[in-house]
């Protein structure tokens, strides 16, 4: 049941020209804006990433292929795993957070809005020009295009003598131009939720999204600079004649892998804990249920957040670490799997003795459990060192991380854009679509991924651009490659759902789900000032008090 | 319970959040200290590993005198912010320029150890790893007190235009708690440069 | 919706025991695949394989208890049409509760952890005993260099090994170098992998039970051909090791005549790269040829060593390995013949 909003009727303003329009556009610091601009930015790339995608996995259908040549392949994991990670999740995870979080805490804007603004210049330059270095990294030697050194880009094959056009430096430069951005929009969420919320919404009592956005943000404050710190350090080696990863001037390789990891690790948790702070929002509105634990949420994704910044060599297992060390990073990434299986737990208890509408966004978040706890437990055996060295660099670890990545993270963003797609647009999408979507994506999800995990355990590596026949490779690989196009299929289906219902959508009014936080108490989409007045809050579910002042649950929290 | 219909109890309590400025420099703040942590991190492990060229107890005279001039500037902008703030906008331009001046004092040390280490001992980014990890983390703390002195640079010519008076205390407070943050990290260097890896 | 709620459920069951029959299968006398890490031949992988098989039956118990707790849940407490619309009672948390799944969590990481560092131990500081046999392995874009620097032999791309007899162990312990970017040793069913990094030389040892030939392959990303970048270690009974390092310790078989195509290998760039013992050749760059012929493969693993092959092999490089760092040196089809036929003798 959907109450009326309180905003003042908007008066039917000209049809603004489009140049106008345009202006607009480039020229807001509105949070709303932004958030659009970069959900829209990371569809864009998804689409890209997706089609680098599906090119390695047709090379890969069958051995000895030759769809594309090694040197194209060798770009496109590069260009994928860096185009998902920086210019797919981070922005559309920021573009959420732009978005919700001034509405969900009940304020006018970020705390910065122009800041916020060059964030998102800066991230979408990022992106353009890694796509340039496809026409403008010819170097001197012919080598040159995109980078292809792979996501991680370690050394020495990153320097002058192994990677000799300029394809590693758009590798470098986008990335550390976006990662200003990164940081600048973390600052604004910080400085946002720390500093304006509206009356009575004590840190105790705002929602969880909230809560997880500023340990993401955080995290990536403290993970982002060690990124930025060694790529100028890398740049200082290709340009200056620096060492810092020279080997043959007695610099150290593995302090490339220790400086990455440093960031690559707290990065995934980055991108997980939005993760989690959409599943924390949709599950009980669709359980009919507040969320169980709230304080303990809290505390676990702080726990994770830290304990994330001392799991890193984990990924170094094989690099020769003495066993000490060895141990030490079984020990920190094992205890990681406990604050998280926690929260796992707490979704469950939410559930447990509600009553689950199957809405579109619950489907994804249903999913989403199912798939984490696949994902987390293979996180587990890749913690057991042993275990990891049989294991690491082959298609058993590209399957976990793709399990969590989009097994978790983007199921669950599936349904973050199904929930607050009404708000944004003022529209319903149409429900068939979005079950034909999950279906769709569900089935090619499991074909693709679970079937992945087997040529790792039976000794394929990655990154490989064909393989020997003959490896009992063959047959799962084809599988592989027939859930992309199911995917596939079901992100098309997705994208032209947001567009027809953009158009042709019920109107959907403030509330469709009948949910509990502030951003559903203003209009769909909200006015520019977001709420008439401010509102003030006495509980965690400030919207319920205001529909049942008869029963306010902050009588009971 | 009242019959009254407002259902959110109406807190007489003052609402008082942070100030974003300051909340905004601390994660500022936060995110350089984990870039020159990196650098002092590769610093010290390189610190003996160097194959060939200069090594840092050949070359490297211990900058007492610019030190001083730097962390003496803290104290200086410290009393410059407390004049502000207390209306004081003639003396806190004295204090403010005494700041700046210190600060370039300092860079100009630097810019004349480099030279030194660069004609007269041979030590560039590029000789060994000493010259690669020591231009490069004193270069970056010199590059944050460029910035630093720039931003000075823009507030005493705002003063001297008169735009810049009491009420902008808490911004310049907000930047006097960057140049704190460059002289606590030049207290690191110092120590990781000049007396460990020496 | 409950029916397609359930298949989803065994949909994900299905896939699970298909996992597991692959791993119980490998067990099995005809294995799935020559690189299959539940496969063990050698002590090292036969450690990892207990630990993997401890892990995931822990792995699997965990699963079964939180799967079916979240199948039930999705399915005992969806909406029904019967539903008032009335909101179903609130729980706010439970501190029982929290405690029991934070403490029960943490003993299994504890059990995980002790295990996987008693595994740890067992592998990495194992002993070196003085009848091991020592190998230096060098990893170049893209093929393997051998040293057996005791038994002073240098060949590349395939590997012989001693078989280990349990009672009396005979491990071959590698010590790995890279002479250009990373790279790392992977030959899953004798151990499991270790990179080979520049400036940063790294130690694994193998201890293999039966003979045989025992595939793998480069597992760090080291440049275009990463992925030719291929190994063959031969476990051989400890007579054919004998004979084989006897053999591959001989300088190379000298002809009665310099053959055209030596003639053509001596003074072409090709001794710049290649050795071959007791010739001119003295190249460091590219792989020992002094008996190629005794060798089944060339471009490490990725050719049959057949005529044709090294013809065209030699002939043009990156037609067979498009970007591999040999060179085509612009050797006619004849030339190129002639420097086969000379190889061709180097047994």
């Amino acid at each position: 049941m959907s109450t009326e909003s309180i905003a003042w009727p908007r008066p039917q303003a000209q049809p603004v020209p489009l140049v106008a329009q345009l202006h607009q556009w480039v020229t807001t610091v509105d949070h709303k804006r932004l958030g659009i601009l970069y959900i829209a930015y990371a569809l864009l790339f998804l689409a890209i990433g997706g089609l680098e995608a599906i090119i390695m996995r047709i090379q890969l259908i069958r051995p000895h292929n030759d769809f594309v040549s090694p040197q194209v392949f060798n770009r496109m994991f590069t260009m994928h795993g860096t185009t998902m990670i920086f210019f797919v999740a981070m922005p559309v995870m920021f573009g959420f957070a732009n978005y919700l979080i001034p509405l969900m805490i009940g304020a006018r804007d970020m705390a910065f809005p122009r800041l916020n603004a060059f964030s998102f210049w800066m991230t979408a330059f990022g992106g353009l020009f890694l796509y340039f270095s496809f026409l403008g990294g010819d170097g001197l030697f012919g080598d040159g295009s995109a980078p292809d050194v792979g996501w991680f880009a370690y050394a020495p094959l990153t320097s002058k003598t192994f990677s000799r056009g300029h394809s590693t430096d758009f590798w470098i430069l986008s990335l550390l131009v976006s990662g200003f951005g990164s940081i600048g929009t973390s600052i604004n969420i910080i400085a946002t939720v720390l500093c304006m919320r509206c009356r009575g919404m004590t840190l105790g009592k705002m929602p969880l999204f909230a809560w997880l956005n500023i340990t993401m943000a955080g995290l990536v404050i403290l993970a982002v600079s060690p990124l930025t710190a060694a790529q100028l350090m890398l740049l200082v080696d290709r340009y200056l004649g620096g060492h810092f990863f020279d080997t043959q001037a007695g610099g150290s390789a593995v302090m490339w892998m220790h400086f990455f990891w440093v960031f690559g690790h707290p990065e995934v948790y980055v991108l997980v804990i939005p993760t989690f702070a959409f599943a924390s929002e949709i599950i009980p509105v669709f359980s009919r249920k507040a969320i169980f634990g709230y304080p303990i949420m809290v505390a676990a994704t702080v726990c994770i957040g830290f304990i994330s910044m001392s799991v890193w060599a984990h990924h170094m297992f094989t690099v020769g670490m003495s066993s000490a060390a060895n141990t030490f990073f079984v020990l920190s990434t094992m205890a990681i799997s406990v604050p998280t299986g926690i929260k796992i737990f707490n979704w469950l208890a939410t559930i447990w003795g509600g009553e689950i509408h199957f809405k579109t966004p619950m489907l994804f978040c249903i999913a989403f459990l199912f798939q984490f706890l696949i994902a987390g437990l293979t996180g587990v055996m890749l913690s057991a060192a042993p275990f990891n060295w049989q294991l690491s660099g082959s298609y058993f670890v590209v399957a976990h991380f793709h399990y969590v990545i989009v097994g978790a993270i983007l199921f669950t963003l599936f349904g973050a854009f199904y929930y607050w797609f009404p708000k944004m647009s003022g529209r319903m999408y149409s429900e068939p679509l979005g079950k034909l979507h999950f279906w769709l994506f569900l089935i090619g999800f499991h074909l693709t991924f679970d079937f992945m995990h087997i040529p790792g355990i039976l000794g394929m590596p990655r990154r490989i651009y064909t393989y020997e026949p003959g490896r009992g490779w063959d047959t799962w690989n084809l599988i592989v490659t027939i859930g992309t196009f199911f995917q596939a299929a079901g992100v098309l289906v997705f994208l032209g759902n947001l567009v027809w219902s953009y158009f042709r959508g019920k109107v959907a009014g403030s509330d469709p789900w009948d949910a509990w936080t502030l951003e559903w108490s203003t209009t769909s989409p909200p006015p520019e000032y977001n709420f008439a007045t401010l509102p003030e809050v006495a509980s965690r579910c400030p919207l319920w008090d205001l529909k049942h002042p008869e029963d306010p649950d902050w009588q009971y929290e | 319970m009242s019959a009254l219909s407002t259902t959110i109890p109406h807190s007489e309590t003052s609402w008082k959040l942070p100030a974003r400025g300051p909340v905004a420099m601390y994660c500022l703040i936060a995110a350089e200290a984990a870039i020159f942590t990196i650098f002092v991190v590769a610093y010290i492990f390189y610190i003996g590993k160097s194959l060939s060229g200069p090594q840092p107890k050949d070359v490297l005279r211990v900058p007492i005198f610019f030190t001083v001039c730097l962390l003496s500037s803290s104290l200086t902008i410290h009393f410059a912010v407390n004049l502000l703030r207390s209306g004081k906008v003639r003396s806190f331009a004295l204090w403010w320029f005494f700041t700046f001046a210190l600060g370039a004092i300092f860079l100009a040390g630097t810019a004349n150890e480099w030279r030194h280490l660069i004609y007269d001992e041979g030590l560039t980014i590029q000789t060994n790893l000493f010259g690669t990890t020591y231009y490069s983390l004193v270069g970056l703390h010199a590059f944050h007190v460029t910035v630093g002195l720039l931003a000075f640079a823009a507030v005493i010519i705002f003063t001297f235009l008169g735009t810049l008076g009491e009420q902008h205390a808490e911004r310049v407070e907000v930047l006097s708690m960057y140049w704190h943050f460059v002289d606590v990290v030049w207290v690191v260097v110092f120590i990781v440069v000049y007396i460990i890896g020496r | 919706m409950q029916r397609t709620k359930h298949s989803n459920k065994v949909g994900i069951l299905r896939v699970f025991l298909a996992m597991f029959w692959c791993a119980a299968a490998a067990a099995e006398p005809a294995p799935l695949s020559p690189t299959n890490i539940f496969a063990p031949a050698s002590t090292p992988a036969q450690s990892i394989f207990e630990l993997s098989r401890f892990v995931l039956l822990v792995s699997a118990a965990i699963f079964v208890t939180v799967f079916s707790l979240l199948a039930f849940a999705v399915v005992r407490f969806r909406k029904k049409r019967s539903s008032d619309g009335r909101e179903p009672a609130q729980v706010y948390g439970s501190t029982q509760l929290e405690l029991a799944w934070t403490v029960i969590p943490v003993l299994i990481v504890v059990v995980l952890f002790l295990t996987a560092a008693r595994v740890i131990a067992n592998i990495q500081n194992a002993v070196h005993p003085s009848n091991a046999i020592d190998v230096t392995v060098v990893g170049h874009q893209f093929w393997w260099e051998y040293r057996y620097p005791s038994l002073k032999v240098i060949t590349a791309n395939e590997l012989h090994i001693p078989v280990s007899d349990p009672a009396h162990p005979t491990p071959t312990f590698l010590t790995l170098l890279s002479a250009d970017t990373d790279h790392s040793f992977w030959v899953p069913r004798l151990a499991g992998k270790t990179d080979l990094i520049p400036n940063h030389p790294n130690t694994m040892w193998l201890d293999p039970h039966e003979t045989g030939l025992f595939l793998g392959q480069c597992a760090q990303y080291c440049g275009t051909q990463h992925a030719k970048m291929l190994l063959r270690v031969y476990v051989d009974s400890r007579e054919d090791f004998d004979r084989w390092i006897q053999a591959q310790s001989q300088p190379a078989h000298v002809a009665d005549t310099v053959s055209e195509g030596q003639r053509l290998f001596e003074s072409t760039a090709c001794v710049n790269c290649h050795r071959i013992a007791g010739t001119p050749a003295h190249g460091t760059y590219g792989p020992d040829l002094t008996h190629l012929m005794s060798r089944q493969t060339i471009a490490s693993g990725a050719i049959e060593n057949t005529p044709g092959n090294l013809i065209a092999w030699i002939y043009n490089p990156d037609l067979l390995k498009p970007g591999c760092t040999m060179p085509s040196m612009g050797l006619s089809t004849e030339q190129a013949s002639a420097v086969a036929g000379y190889l061709e003798t180097l047994r």
